[in-house]
């Protein structure tokens, strides 16, 4: 699909729908959003870029390949769970929280990160079935 | 902290899997990867095992919630036991597939799949909540799905449907009785619904209710009449992914089994009539199934399902003597099983097909591995001392003494078939020989082999059929094992007050 105006418009539109992803992300503990939502815009803001450029253009921006988010997530996921037990010596996934407030991200706490772990792995996983099936087409 | 060790073992196989996703494109470190990550799990459930042993049911909430509130993860003496055999059976095929499994299926995955089936099956084990329980159900689902079609031939995508179309209605069903049991009693913690549920008055509900969970592991596990898919798919794909399905899939049905229907919903009457019905007819159906096949993979699947009813039916039993037999058959029932579907991947290395009448004499060809193959035929069977034979012992006179004749005559009939159709395995693969043995060119064969890579075929049937004598020489240790299951299974309060943290000794 190759149009201007939505070439255009995809190129102003992927910084906005990544921060807008990042956004969902941070405000997801107490309110409607979250690692899920979060990583499917992200994985969005990727996919209509390939629909405007062309895949090669993507990869090219992208420069790792998606899948490799995956495990990266898993881990950082798997690290947030185990946290409470090799810190503080709670059971696996207590929700452990940093007591000062950060300006913009609010309260941290280890949800953040299983969160952060969650984005990773959407976005691995979106773009790894999208890149594969429009190559094969 | 002892607590943390409770779930451990889901931990190492998560983990394992992850790094496997890491070297996604490099079979070949996967393969060393997946052997030391199947090593950590054998020490991590022995030491679970040893601590559940020493000190009775450990438990720990996730996240630090309160018991009935958040998720409760309790290793008793019957989980860690699975999650030891699951251990030992999964030690032996991370070696068994660096043969069985080409390069270009693990580089699909395969490896990494293959350990996050194993936790799920952990995690089946482990957990203490039933809408945990079910959310593990779809793990191991998700998990043998795509072992199935890994490779994606025909022949497995059409079992890889059958298979999935039925296990997910089976889950659906198995939700919809989490739900009714949600909306009577507003908990799913299984230690407090032991409480719960027999002060509830509608006891016609309970009972609807608990033969909604029946029918949902029912299809799990392949009892009659829902135990079509499993025949249909078990062949279809590679030895070492069938062997895992055969040992494993099937008990996490009956370990649903035995923890809801002693826990939750003890067997009452009626429930007990149902299950051993059908325990009868799911050992006289696959009985003669087997009977009748021609290809030597489904004849071993056939015998899962006929072996299937001597579980189901040691639960109708509902006695503790029979509880303790079904345990024992359970055991010895995971090692057999992944022991035969291996040995039939060797079998298919050696003739070239699966199809029992054009194999024959392999006696004379390999006597050694005939010997080797023997045991867990004979095991099968029951022949004394080999290990079948110790869990039929509880089996018969639990039977006996309860007076359920025709259960007796039921497990009798099951035991002479398998007999017949080891003795016409055994005759038409091990002793006559065949008229002609057809050779392909693009195939390598058994002989072809070098040493390793027939190691890698071999080994672990030996490791498993050392597992196999283990049991049939000390069965006493087994014995013992079983006995402090069927104690801790009929007495509900040594459950709760692990989960609770009520301080007694529940050391037996």
């Amino acid at each position: 699909m190759k149009s201007l105006i939505l070439k255009t418009v995809s190129t102003t539109l992927l910084p906005l729908l990544i921060l807008f992803s990042v956004f969902v992300l941070l405000r997801g503990h107490y309110l409607p959003g979250g690692g899920f939502i979060g990583g499917l815009i992200a994985a969005i803001a990727f996919i209509l870029h390939a629909f405007a450029n062309g895949l090669d253009q993507t990869r090219k921006l992208i420069r790792i390949h998606p899948g490799f988010l995956i495990p990266v997530g898993l881990a950082i996921a798997i690290l947030s769970a185990l946290a409470p037990v090799i810190f503080t010596g709670d059971p696996a996934m207590t929700g452990l929280w940093y007591e000062k407030d950060i300006a913009i991200l609010g309260k941290i706490g280890s949800a953040l990160f299983f969160d952060t772990g969650v984005y990773l792995v959407v976005i691995g996983v979106c773009l790894t079935i999208i890149f594969t099936i429009s190559e094969s087409v | 902290m002892n607590e943390h060790l409770t779930i451990y073992p889901i931990i190492v196989h998560l983990i394992t899997a992850v790094l496997l996703l890491f070297f996604w494109k490099k079979p070949k470190i996967q393969r060393y990867i997946s052997i030391l990550g199947s090593t950590v799990g054998i020490v991590i459930a022995g030491m679970l095992f040893h601590r559940v042993w020493e000190n009775g049911i450990l438990s720990i909430q996730l996240g630090n919630w309160e018991a009935p509130f958040g998720i409760s993860m309790v290793a008793d003496t019957l989980a860690v036991t699975l999650i030891v055999l699951t251990n030992i059976v999964s030690f032996a095929l991370s070696i068994y597939s660096t043969e069985n499994m080409v390069s270009s299926r693990i580089k699909f995955g395969y490896y990494a799949i293959f350990h996050f089936l194993i936790m799920g099956l952990s995690g089946a084990f482990l957990t203490g909540d039933l809408f945990n329980l079910y959310v593990w159900f779809e793990v191991i689902i998700i998990s043998s799905f795509v072992l199935l079609t890994i490779g994606g031939r025909k022949i497995q995508i059409e079992g890889a449907v059958k298979y999935f179309t039925l296990n997910m209605i089976s889950s659906i069903i198995f939700l919809t009785g989490i739900a009714m049991v949600y909306g009577a009693t507003g908990s799913l913690n299984m230690a407090e619904l032991s409480r719960i549920i027999p002060e509830i008055e509608n006891k016609g509900l309970m009972q609807t209710i608990s033969l909604i969970f029946f029918i949902g592991f029912g299809v799990k596990s392949g009892v009659f009449p829902l135990y079509f898919w499993l025949p249909a798919s078990y062949h279809t794909p590679p030895a070492a992914v069938s062997a895992l399905f055969a040992g494993l899939l099937t008990k996490v049905g009956i370990y649903a089994m035995l923890r809801v229907f002693t826990l939750i919903f003890p067997l009452g009457e009626t429930n007990q009539i149902i299950l051993m019905i059908i325990a009868g007819l799911t050992m006289f159906f696959g009985g003669i199934g087997a009977l009748v096949q021609k290809n030597i993979l489904r004849v071993f699947s056939y015998l899962i399902i006929c072996h299937i009813g001597f579980m189901v039916g040691g639960l109708s039993i509902f006695t503790q003597v029979a509880i303790v037999g079904a345990v024992m058959y359970m055991f010895h029932d995971i090692i057999v099983k992944a022991t035969l579907y291996m040995m039939g991947g060797i079998m298919f290395r050696i003739f070239g097909n699966t199809k029992m009448e054009k194999m024959g004499g392999l006696m004379d060809n390999y006597p050694k591995l005939s010997f080797l193959f023997a045991i867990p035929l004979f095991a099968l069977v029951g022949i004394p001392p080999l290990s079948g034979f110790w869990p039929k012992i509880s089996l018969f006179s639990a039977s006996y003494t309860a007076n359920e004749i025709a259960m007796l005559v039921m497990f009798i009939f099951a035991s002479l078939i398998t007999l017949i159709i080891i003795a016409k395995v055994w005759n038409n693969v091990f002793s006559q020989n065949p008229e002609s043995i057809e050779t392909k060119s693009s195939f390598k064969y058994f002989k072809d082999f070098n040493f390793a890579e027939k190691a890698a075929y071999v080994v672990p049937v030996v490791l498993l059929v050392g597992v196999t004598l283990y049991y049939s020489f000390f069965a006493e240790h087994f014995q013992l094992i079983a006995t402090r299951i069927g104690e801790e299974l009929m007495n509900t309060e040594h459950y709760y007050n692990a989960v609770f943290n009520i301080n007694e000794k529940t050391k037996l």
